[in-house]
């Protein structure tokens, strides 16, 4: 077995026993990205060098005896829209291509706090909009158990990485879908945790009502790993909010006899295809086996959910994406003469065709005559479908449905249907718009392909959705498989 | 409710886009599709209904007013694509 291919409690084990070194870790995963990242195409910025030195740094801590904390020494990597100090930060866009910022994020600091060893910068859909990663202004990453597939997106990039093997473990962000939907088509697991479970401050900002950042890993007892080191109050994201982190390693202990799970049959439409359907079915089946009581239950206001995240997010987008004028960081049209053409040339030149058509949907639904009808409106949908999840929880103590309505699709395939792309966030979007924690992990396969079960949980609640999901993978019976795209 | 491409025009502008030809045209096109989708939640009743702007019951974070560090002013005018005298430079404005 390569020093790749462990998981990130076994590479600790590892390092704390001084089986290995980080060094040793460390190079192991560079030459993997050598290797296979042409083919993947994963790693916008890779930051090797920055890597071997913080792993000598560990490994002298190490020698010396110093106590160290959890994740030290092991390799890891980030979506790029994840502000890291000095380290460019492009959100894939030509609007921010040579931006480096003065600051890091506080999960980039905590993290950097806990010892790891930051490997690059991943590719992303532009500012984190898009299903498939070919929003990109750069590339477009592979699925790594099919080249010719998409990896899902927004973070397309950070689940290819580790399903590739190319990370131990990544972050990524999720406003609509943006881990749990490239978890499921790349076959990993992917967690958005409850929102302000885990600071944003130094995340590029979407829509700052629905995103939440999170960890990519290949098992779920990694995912627990990682939140516990980012998650926490900060005072510099005042959405973060002060309640105390509970020890995630611990939650997965135990047994899930006796746990009520609702199956809402609004997340079984006739979108759904068939095998993914079937799946999912096999999932479920496998946690009443497992001693759950599932019951199929009804959140009437599922079908809005879509077309309300599609009011709301490009709103608060055309908002927050109003800073990319050229002014401060970032591209500029060196040619205009007033300041007015400045803003115009900039932005139209530097954003890509879904983030301008984002913004435009989000300035007309805030726009004079429009906003009652469309962004007022839509709030109060929210509200309804947030008493859907309200209702529902007084009687389960988690939700489990299909992470998205299909396996990965082919490159190209959906790119000219902008509705059609929109479509995979369908059981991905209620969770953000609630702002509950929300889980993928693999599932099974249909031809080749992963399939991932979404597992949906109470506010705060990380350690239930958590519980059952570890419970699931350590009774699933095709642990191991390897992606074969890059084997 | 059609969009015509008069109206791209004019989000363009409030979007401050200086959208092509074939960029207004395939605009159109598409904002109205997208906009009879998102007609569907026209279908709720949502009289008394509270908008949810934000999911968690947080108002008004207060913190004691302190000086705190700065970024530094070089620093941050390093990703300046043209900086003049400690300043950002733009095109004249009046």
């Amino acid at each position: 077995m390569e020093l790749y291919e462990y998981s990130v409690s076994a590479l600790k084990k590892m390092l704390q026993n001084k089986k290995v070194s980080s060094r040793e870790v460390t190079e192991a995963f560079l030459d993997r990205i050598e290797i296979i990242d042409g083919k993947v195409q994963a790693y916008i910025t890779k930051t090797a060098e920055e890597a071997l030195k913080k792993a000598d740094e560990i490994d002298s801590k190490r020698q010396k005896g110093e106590e160290l904390p959890s994740l030290a020494g092991i390799p890891m990597a980030l979506k790029d829209n994840l502000c890291t100090k000095d380290i460019k930060t492009t959100c894939a866009s030509k609007n921010l291509y040579n931006f480096k910022p003065p600051y890091s994020a506080t999960v980039v600091e905590k993290l950097d706090k806990n010892g790891a060893v930051m490997l690059g910068k991943l590719n992303m859909d532009e500012f984190a909009m898009g299903s498939s990663c070919e929003n990109s202004r750069f590339f477009s990453t592979r699925n790594p158990w099919d080249l010719e597939r998409v990896p899902g997106g927004s973070s397309g990039g950070s689940a290819a990485a580790v399903a590739a093997r190319e990370a131990s473990y990544t972050l990524g962000s999720d406003t609509g879908g943006s881990i749990r939907q490239p978890a499921s088509f790349c076959g990993v697991v992917g967690l958005k945790p409850t929102y302000g479970r885990v600071s944003r401050y130094g995340l590029v900002a979407f829509a700052s009502s629905l995103d939440q950042i999170g960890p990519f890993a290949n098992t779920v007892e990694d995912v627990a790993l990682v939140l516990q080191a980012i998650a926490g109050h900060d005072p510099m994201d005042s959405t973060s909010v002060d309640i105390p982190v509970p020890d995630y390693s611990e939650a997965l202990q135990g047994d899930i006899k006796g746990m009520k799970i609702g199956i809402p049959r609004e997340y079984f439409p006739d979108e759904l295809s068939s095998d993914v359907k079937d799946v999912v079915q096999k999932g479920i089946k496998k946690l009443e086996d497992l001693g759950a009581i599932v019951e199929e239950c009804s959140m009437p206001h599922t079908e809005y959910a879509l077309p309300t995240y599609y009011i709301v997010a490009p709103a608060e987008a055309s908002s927050n994406l109003a800073r990319y004028d050229g002014v401060r960081y970032g591209y500029r049209d060196k040619d205009a003469k007033n300041v007015l053409e400045m803003f115009m040339k900039t932005r139209n030149e530097g954003f890509g065709e879904e983030v301008k058509r984002r913004i435009m949907i989000g300035t007309y639904a805030l726009s004079s005559g429009y906003y009652d009808a469309y962004y007022l409106k839509a709030l109060k949908v929210r509200t309804l479908i947030r008493r859907d999840f309200e209702s529902a929880f007084e009687k389960y103590d988690c939700l489990v449905s299909p992470t998205s309505p299909s396996v990965a699709f082919k490159l190209g395939d959906r790119v000219d249907d902008p509705l059609a792309m929109y479509l995979s966030d369908l059981f991905t979007v209620p969770a953000n718009m609630a702002g509950i924690p929300a889980i993928s992990l693999p599932c099974g396969f249909s031809e080749g392909l992963p399939v991932g079960m979404q597992i949906m949980g109470k506010a705060f609640a990380e350690e239930t959705i958590l519980k059952v999901a570890h419970a699931f993978e350590k009774n699933s019976d095709f642990q191991g498989q390897k992606p074969r795209g890059v084997e | 409710m059609r969009i015509t491409k008069k109206d791209v025009e004019h989000v363009a502008l409030l979007s401050r886009l200086d959208l092509t030809e074939e960029e207004k045209e395939a605009y159109t096109k598409q904002l109205n599709s997208i906009i009879d989708y998102m007609n569907k939640i026209n279908e709720l009743d949502t009289e008394g209904v509270e908008p949810t702007a934000h999911v968690l019951p947080i108002y008004n974070v207060m913190r004691e007013d302190e000086v705190g560090e700065s970024l530094d002013r070089e620093k941050v005018l390093e990703n300046a694509p043209e900086k003049e005298n400690g300043q950002f430079k733009v095109p004249r404005i009046v």
